[in-house]
């Protein structure tokens, strides 16, 4: 589950640790995600399991005769992570262009949409009843008890490798130029610099992160409603574990969401009220809220040699116009 | 040359990109054309401009649609009372945009808080002291409610104000970007909603209610009593958030922070002050939208605001931030959009409505629908 | 007495330090302008004083009282105005309320005042209900000094009252600040037009890269030929 919701930190961590946009709709490329592996891989369901079972195609038979299961998996991640970068293209073209502030308003309203959609829509997925018994990958090549050890390697290849990805693309010169547009995206304009470009495809590169995520929790957790990604589990935490691991570091995001979900997972056994899950929410707030007033750099933070220098510049508002 | 000019101005979206950037509009097509000219009556307009006409031309046109013959008339009813709600909600949210420059993602759930907390007044507080009852007049609600509103609108404007003290002061001293603040303001949404849930578990409740008899209006419009006491006391507020913006000084100081934080400290304005009056006026009117809602759709959740931010920002885009009038139109605007959209597709979509409308006048003009153009 | 002594002063923003250790005096009743190129630090200069840039160190002492840590809101009622360069005025106040603000901090009411500012500058008088952001630059300018004097300063920084105005304007300008002087209020200017201001000037300062240059009187620097030629355009 951590090394899960470490890949939404490292998705987040391109939009805001890097280009500074502010995400707080992952819910919405979470459930995408997810919605479209499970779709993607799930046989038609029994009729005498299910009666009310509905979904949109039976498109695993057409892919197991091709590809065999297995491979079929990989194409759902793929796919998956289309689907978000598709979305958040369509999306980042009409509002990064704008305020800063329009983007976090817009990816709420697609994690709304999206929820709505498959909630309403009970032709696509089972509308609020969900899809369930979602496959495995390599189901049946290991007991079940022991199955849940081969999908955490599953998932640790698939997050080092996008580690790997996103901390190349980083050091390169486009990852430069982000970093540069997060700072100062006047001094980045004028600098020749066609700051909407890149901030769309960061946008899309993140959102692509998220549908992996959410493509890989699908076959983790086996079920999918639109009531699996509220916005805390799907949204809130994630920024928790951002913040408290490090804006703008990927090891800090991967780290910030063991912790994070660490502290989660370990607060069930705490004595009384401390673990009932409303203070546990209650206290994902307090976190962020902590994490920006006293440790704004996370635990591993990036080495930020240019901020304090942004911080003067509200002092020099007169000079404008 | 001439294919460039054409694309350009097809779609409204580039026509008023360009215009943002400063490269100036094409007037070859026929689109570009019929854009510039209403764009310059909206220029025109905009000169002129006061509240009370943009509101009277909002309804005017609200109303034009409700007589449109493929409309229920209902819906627009229900729309014009949805949007006073939003725009209760939305005044504070574009009050705190301007003033502090930031998003108060925090905004929606200030509103939840609000509604909880005259469910504490109603149900445990004044019933202990043996004030109670429902059903007052031709309301569902008792009239214990109308004690619990300014007592839940004045606990939430003292928090948003002691909040702001705790944490959105100490991120202003060290003067960071705006979108640190937003982020604040989101762990703050998180924790607002926690603390709902753990007092109040995260439960559907409902204040003391009974049944009512609706009102019949022509045209097959029914209204429930409840309805008119929402828009009612909806026009009462915005009332007293215009005279208090232009006729007392602290207003007045808000208004001129809103403009140039910086030109008014060195003008002796206290701005700090200014923010405290900000936070208050936003979360009590917050508290009272909360608690509007609560009534309008007769359950009161923890997730009620949180999910009521995209009318709400909707609105304060559409009315230009920072802009208290701009607001009320697009509150109004997005609340009988929301409620007329439900003749044709699923109820449950109606927030969706409200984001796509965003989305589309955002494209067609950045600023809102009555943005300034600085 | 010096009315207003600045001392070595060090600011600047973030991690560009700007100015280097400026020194300053006005006396009461005095007009003195500082000049110097683009970027030595004249308007930055001035933000220290007021409080709207950190002083890193030195000293600004104002009628005897330091006030060099003093927050702008606070600096303002030492009787210190200051009218920043451009966006000197709120533009979706009317003239009227932008008078009102300027003296928010005034305990009385401010009618009798905003009526003498309106017979000072008869052309805000005309329209006291429009909007700042409607009036032309020089009205602006006009109200955004009505605004600073709303409060009976003692000494009144001006920063740049002629930027952007066409020549007739701008003299309607220097010719409502040796006014405003005449009535004992002290000024302190930072000007690009630098022949114009050291006519009216009693002192000037020279700043270059941050750091005090030449210090003389007004008319003695317009006759000083390295100023001629380097800040008067020959």
């Amino acid at each position: 589950m951590a090394g899960i919701y470490a890949v939404f930190a490292l998705g987040l961590n391109v939009h805001w640790g890097y280009t500074g946009l502010f995400n707080i709709g992952i819910a919405g490329f979470f459930a995408l995600g997810a919605y479209t592996a499970a779709l993607l891989t799930s046989p038609a369901a029994d009729p005498l399991l299910f009666e009310e079972f509905v979904f949109a195609g039976d498109w695993a038979q057409l892919g197991v005769l091709d590809l065999g299961v297995d491979l079929w998996f990989l194409v759902a991640l793929a796919a998956a992570g289309a689907a978000c970068g598709v979305v958040a293209l369509i999306i980042g073209y009409v509002t990064l262009r704008l305020n800063d502030d329009y983007l976090a308003i817009a990816t709420l309203g697609i994690a709304e949409s999206v929820r709505l959609f498959f909630l309403n829509e009970k032709w696509v997925a089972n509308g609020s009843k969900g899809l369930y018994q979602i496959p495995q990958f390599l189901e049946g090549w290991l007991p079940s008890d022991k199955y849940n050890y081969l999908y955490m390697v599953v998932v640790i290849v698939v997050l080092v490798a996008l580690f790997a990805l996103v901390q190349r693309v980083m050091q390169s010169p486009w990852g430069r130029a982000l970093r540069a547009i997060r700072e100062d995206e006047v001094a980045a304009a004028a600098s020749g610099k066609n700051v909407f470009r890149f901030k769309l495809q960061a946008f899309v590169l993140g959102a692509v992160i998220m549908g992996v995520g959410g493509a890989l929790f699908a076959h983790h957790i086996r079920f999918v409603s639109p009531l699996t990604f509220d916005p805390l589990l799907g949204t809130f935490i994630i920024w928790a574990m951002l913040m408290v691991g490090g804006a703008g570091n990927n090891l800090g995001a991967i780290l910030g969401a063991f912790v994070v979900w660490g502290l989660w997972v370990g607060a069930r056994f705490l004595p009384g009220e401390l673990s009932d899950p409303n203070f546990r929410f209650f206290m994902v707030g307090v976190l962020i809220v902590a994490v920006i007033l006293l440790r704004p750099g996370g635990i591993l933070g990036e080495l930020r040699r240019v901020t304090r220098r942004a911080a003067g510049r509200s002092a020099v508002r007169l000079d404008d116009g | 040359m001439a294919g460039r000019e054409v694309t350009q101005g097809w779609i409204p979206a580039f026509a008023g990109m360009t215009r943002r950037f400063g490269k100036g509009l094409p007037k070859g097509d026929g689109v570009g054309r019929g854009l510039t000219a209403w764009r310059a009556a909206a220029e025109r307009l905009r000169g002129a401009w006061s509240p009370g006409y943009s509101v009277a031309a909002a309804v005017a046109v609200l109303l034009i649609l409700g007589f449109l013959p493929f409309v229920k008339m209902g819906l627009v009813v229900n729309g014009f009372v949805l949007g006073a709600i939003i725009a209760t909600g939305a005044i504070g949210l574009t009050l705190i945009y301007g003033n502090l420059n930031f998003a108060n993602i925090a905004h929606g759930d200030y509103m939840a808080m609000g509604a909880y907390v005259a469910f504490f007044v109603v149900t445990d507080l004044l019933s202990a002291v043996g004030i109670q009852g429902q059903g007052f007049g031709p309301f569902t609600f008792g009239y214990p409610l109308l004690i619990a509103l300014p007592l839940a609108a004045a606990v939430v404007a003292l928090g948003a104000v002691v909040l702001d003290v705790a944490v959105y002061r100490r991120l202003r001293n060290r003067k960071v970007n705006a979108v640190v603040m937003a982020m604040a303001s989101l762990g703050l949404a998180i924790a607002v909603r926690g603390l709902i849930q753990i007092i109040w578990t995260g439960e559907k409740l409902q204040f003391p209610r009974e049944s009512r008899q609706v009102y019949h209006l022509p045209m097959d419009a029914r209204i429930p009593p409840d309805s008119i006491f929402i828009a009612g006391l909806a026009v009462v507020l915005v009332v007293g958030v215009y005279l208090l913006l232009t006729r007392t000084k602290i207003g007045k100081a808000m208004r001129a922070t809103a403009d140039n934080p910086d030109l008014a400290r060195v003008t002796g304005i206290p701005t700090e002050r200014v923010i405290w009056a900000t936070w208050a006026i936003g979360g009590g009117l917050a508290a009272i939208a909360g608690i509007l809602l609560a009534v309008f759709q007769a359950q009161l959740l923890p997730s009620m605001g949180w999910e009521f931010l995209i009318p709400l920002f909707a609105a304060v885009i559409l009315g230009g931030i920072g802009n208290p009038y701009g607001a009320l139109v697009g509150a109004l605007v997005i609340g009988v959009s929301m409620e007329v959209s439900t003749q044709w597709i699923t109820p449950s979509y109606k927030h969706a409505v409200a984001f796509i409308i965003m989305i589309v006048l955002l494209l067609a003009r950045p600023r809102g629908l009555l943005g300034r153009s600085s | 007495m010096a009315l207003l002594e600045a001392r070595d002063i060090v600011a600047g923003y973030g991690e560009t330090q700007i100015l280097h250790g400026v020194s300053l005096v006005v006396n009461e009743g005095e007009i003195v302008t500082i000049i110097g190129p683009n970027g030595c630090g004249k308007s930055t200069f001035m933000k220290a004083v007021v409080g709207l840039v950190r002083v890193r160190t030195g000293s600004v002492t104002f009628r005897g009282t330091d006030i060099t840590d003093y927050p702008p809101e606070r600096v303002v009622r030492t009787g210190l105005c200051y009218v920043p360069q451009s966006a000197n005025v709120f533009p979706s106040l009317s003239i009227r309320e932008n008078l009102e603000m300027g003296a928010f901090i005034r305990g009385d009411d401010a009618r009798a005042r905003i009526d003498e500012m309106f017979g000072l500058f008869p052309d805000l008088a005309r329209r006291p209900t429009a909007r700042a952001g409607s009036l032309s630059g020089g009205q602006r300018q006009m109200l955004a000094l009505a605004r600073a004097l709303m409060l009976d300063p003692v000494l009144l920084l001006l920063d740049e009252p002629s930027a952007g105005l066409s020549p007739a304007i701008m003299g309607m300008v220097f010719e409502r600040i040796r006014e405003i002087n005449a009535t004992g209020v002290a000024l302190l200017l930072v000007e690009q037009q630098a022949r114009e201001a050291l006519q009216v000037s009693d002192r000037g300062y020279v700043l270059s890269g941050g750091e005090n240059r030449l210090e003389d009187g007004g008319p003695a620097l317009l006759d000083n030929p390295e100023v001629a030629r380097l800040y008067l355009g020959g």
